[in-house]
């Protein structure tokens, strides 16, 4: 997901309205441009501008009280789509019971209020949209206020709401859903007076899921179940190696597989592929591996996994672009050989894999286009769409449809999906096309979370904290190419590298973080927690080895190292701290405790876990979370986020979690060979705390994922003596 | 193309297809049934988890051929089944789902376990669930949700 953040210390610099362009060659000498208006807010104190959000396009009341939310994201198991429903519903003073949530489509008005793109990412959906659904929603009590007050011919200040019902002086009431035509013709007020916190019904309350029902009986449609008729299902062959192309194409037996409409070649964002198109999915995809490919893969460069890493190991060894530099560069050198520390980390590409597979349907008419895509990232997709078949972005009518999980693959700056759906439909214009890439196609299919290599050297003072240190971070930037560039990748620095590291909220005084951005032949993304997901194992694990060195509890040494100021980071780990004690100091014969604590995305977590070794694997018995994230919209959705992205992130630690190259091509394919974790490999029991907290809220998808993997190294260094630093964890 | 008769959640239903068109893209495509998922095509991650002749079966990897008279049970029939109902229910009370599409499979599962094992274990937990997938992580809630609902059908 993307880690844009206004608050971060390094905030955006840009003017208000910037027009940034990215163009990608695509192939057949086709250039491709990408346009987007992107009104980045760099506002003082990161606030949106003010802006009025018409009531009618997220609110629509029902003559019989239904009460349906528009939600201007895509709900991918976030919970989003209860959470922002909960939000407006409770200062429109709704009867939850009679609220129901639907997903925008893409349009303008249902933007980002601070970054004017259609998106999820950057655990911003509620940090972002909190108070513009707030105000939503009193704007539209008010106007159901109003609509009473004239109807009645009393002041609106005479009338009170509650649960869909507005009440009047001597015991008049109407309900929401009498009153909602009327309501319509009443003006949208400019201003509106919002809750005091201490008054609100719903935020702040476990409110279930409002759409588990449909998830648990089989009724709910993902994307991946569109049925249109007269609909055609698409499956393309890719390169072996990235921007490969067809040489030949031999199709005679595919095409003789019943049900095949059409075999084609297609151009890629890298390279060229082979679609096939049949009746349906499986039809397809026996024809495509029937089909006989020869490629051309002489001028792109084959990526090596084993190369890689020596390159990388190399470079981290020379200086790079500075992210942060801080005190006196050698301080580090006048500290005694004895008192410093060099180690070396290296963690490889990881897919995202979500269990939906990825796939975009598209119907192309000529002057108009209608597309359907579990999409992160509508306003980009969208406009890749356009873009392929000849249209204005706004002929295309795109559906945000339910995805099964995301984690970031879902948001590509590149649309590198949708632009083959929309190839594909063009082809076969006024038939539906659904593109469906098969889990092969996704585990070898490239955007993974870039391969890193880190060289930490670090002096240790007379107190045992840590007073020098010069750390050097090697990774694909995720960020060159895009849109995004601009804003985020300075003087050669790529925040999404560094952040976490650099951003480090312990108090080191000579600190000074580098970073190499090499460039092999491999897409990369954003995995759930972006840049995190390497620097905090680094930063913890390392932290608590300083502890263990000094023979200081690790949670007593972080919070002496912490920053004064790290107040969210202290409530966490004090939190953590209370709520593990009991189970801390009874640990059972063959367990170790683990300890980190990181934050992101403005969010605070400390972690504690019980830790065994069973079968040459780590077993994780429990985890105890503290964290503060602001208001805690639901507490109940925060707790399954955690629990959740904690299992996440132990896909860093399985002995197949890794994606590997030889010779260019991916090692893994499926499952079997890319293996994320189980219910067995997950923690037993994870129990979540939430500090109390009435600041503005931050995010919650992405900050779980980094805490778990340290902390579970952290408690195997305890068991086995040894340090890892090496991932995926092939053996303990 | 060769013609089948299949007993999907109790109803006889024909199709005609390849005979090595696996169970799940005839449930799916064929039979427009669509809660039964596609996750890896290679029985690896669970989330087209059937019951065949009440066997929790990764669809995928059966090809229609191979079905013979068995009867099929799908999650669209758990509403129906006694122990399905009462799993359906605590996954909701529980709010297990995240995204929700490995469900349909865990539950599934779920209730295979609980047929056969009424009062499961961490143990027999792991080891019947221990092929289902779940990358939103929902394991902990699986797991509170099938001793829950072991409870309840006491």
């Amino acid at each position: 997901m993307i880690a844009i953040t206004i608050n971060s210390a390094n905030s955006l610099q840009l003017s208000r309205r910037s027009f940034l362009r990215v163009c990608a060659a695509a192939a057949g000498g086709l250039l491709v441009s990408l346009y987007l208006d992107l009104p980045l807010v760099a506002q003082e104190g990161g606030q949106p501008k003010p802006q009025v959000y018409p009531p009618d396009a997220f609110v629509h009341i029902k003559p019989d009280g239904t009460i349906l939310i528009t939600v201007n994201r895509l709900e991918f198991g976030q919970g989003v789509q209860t959470s922002l429903p909960m939000i407006l519903a409770d200062e429109l003073d709704a009867d939850w019971s009679q609220v129901k949530a639907e997903l925008a489509p893409a349009a303008d008005v249902y933007k980002d209020p601070l970054f004017g793109i259609q998106f999820v990412g950057g655990s911003n959906s509620i940090a972002h949209s909190f108070e513009q659904y707030r105000e939503l929603g009193a704007r539209t009590r008010a106007m159901l206020v109003a609509a009473a007050a004239e109807e009645w011919k009393v002041s609106p200040s005479q009338c009170h709401t509650e649960a869909s019902v507005v009440y009047g002086p001597g015991g008049k009431s109407a309900t929401y859903g009498k009153l909602a035509e009327a309501a319509t013709h009443q003006s949208i007020p400019a201003t509106v007076q919002l809750k005091d916190r201490s008054q609100f019904r719903l935020v702040g309350k476990r409110v279930p899921r409002l759409d588990s029902r449909p998830k648990c009986n089989g009724s709910l449609k993902f994307g991946l179940d569109l049925d249109i008729p007269g609909m055609k299902t698409a499956v393309v062959a890719h390169p072996p190696v990235f921007g490969g192309r067809v040489k030949s194409l031999d199709d005679k037996t595919a095409r003789g597989v019943e049900g095949v409409r059409d075999v084609f070649e297609i151009p890629l964002v890298r390279g060229t592929g082979v679609a096939v198109v049949a009746d349906k999915f499986w039809i397809a995809k026996q024809a495509r591996d029937r089909l006989k490919v020869e490629w051309d893969l002489s001028a792109v460069e084959h990526a090596d996994s084993a190369q890689l890493s020596a390159k990388y190991k190399a470079l981290a060894r020379t200086p790079g672009n500075v992210a942060v530099s801080r005190g006196d560069q050698k301080a580090l050198d006048a500290i005694a050989p004895e008192n410093r520390m060099v180690v070396e980390y290296e963690f490889p590409y990881l897919a995202h894999t979500p269990m939906e597979p990825l796939n975009t349907t598209i119907r192309f008419a000529g002057d108009r286009a209608e597309a359907w895509v579990g999409s992160q990232f509508q306003t980009v997709d969208q406009t890749a769409i356009a873009e392929v078949l000849g249209l204005k972005p706004e002929q295309v009518t795109f559906h945000t449809e339910m995805a099964g999980g995301g984690f970031g693959r879902r948001a590509v700056p590149d649309s590198h999906v949708q632009r083959e759906a929309a190839v594909i439909a063009k082809r076969l214009r006024g038939v539906p096309i659904k593109l469906v890439w098969t889990r092969e196609n996704d585990v070898q299919g490239g955007y993974y979370r870039p391969m890193h290599v880190h060289r930490v050297e670090i002096g240790i003072g007379r107190d045992s904290m840590p007073s020098a240190w010069r750390h050097v971070i090697v990774g694909q930037s995720m960020l060159a190419g895009t849109p995004f560039a601009a804003m985020m990748v300075k003087n050669g620095v790529d925040e999404t590298a560094v952040e976490g590291t650099a951003d480090t909220h312990y108090n080191i005084p000579n600190f000074h973080v580098s970073v190499h951005h090499p460039t092999p032949n491999v897409p990369v993304l954003w995995w759930r927690s972006v840049g995190h997901t390497h620097n905090a194992f680094v930063m913890e694990t390392l932290i608590d080895e300083l502890a263990a060195r000094a023979g200081i509890d690790p949670i007593v040494y972080r919070r002496k190292l912490l920053r004064a100021d790290a107040g969210k980071l202290r409530r966490a780990l004090d939190l953590m701290d209370e709520k593990s004690a009991s189970w801390r100091t009874t640990l059972p014969k063959g367990h170790a405790l683990g300890i980190s604590c990181h934050e992101s995305f403005g969010t605070a977590v400390a972690c504690a876990v019980d830790v065994s070794v069973e079968n040459n694997r780590p077993k994780i018995h429990r985890a105890t979370i503290g964290l503060d994230p602001g208001v805690a919209v639901n507490p109940l959705t925060i707790e399954s986020q955690f629990q959740g992205g904690i299992a996440f992130g132990v896909t860093q630690l399985m002995a197949k979690g890794a994606i590997t190259f030889k010779d260019g091509r991916v090692e893994q394919r499926n499952f079997d060979s890319y293996t994320p974790p189980y219910i067995n490999d997950a923690p037993t029991a994870v129990d979540v705390h939430i500090v109390p907290n009435s600041e503005k809220p931050s995010g919650c998808g992405e900050p779980p994922v980094p805490v778990i993997s340290p902390a579970v190294v952290n408690a195997l260094a305890r068991l086995t003596g040894k340090r890892y630093r090496s991932l995926p964890l092939v053996s303990i | 193309m060769e013609t089948y008769k299949l007993t999907v959640n109790g109803q006889p239903r024909e199709v005609t297809v390849d005979p090595g068109t696996p169970l799940l893209w005839v449930l799916r495509e064929e039979l427009k049934m669509t809660g039964t998922k596609y996750g890896c095509g290679i029985g690896a991650c669970g989330a087209c988890t059937v019951h065949l002749d009440g066997v929790a079966t990764r669809s995928c990897v059966v090809p229609v051929s191979l079905v013979g008279n068995r009867p099929i049970v799908t999650i669209e029939a758990m509403a129906e089944d006694p122990v399905g109902r009462v799993v359906q229910d605590v996954w909701v009370s529980h709010d297990v789902v995240q995204c929700g599409y490995c469900h349909s499979g865990q539950i599934m599962a779920a209730v295979a376990l609980l047929k056969s094992m009424p009062k499961p274990t961490d143990t027999d937990i792991e080891e019947s669930m221990g092929g289902n997938l779940c990358r939103c992580g929902t394991y902990v809630r699986i797991r509170e949700a099938i001793k829950a609902a072991s409870l309840q059908l006491r």
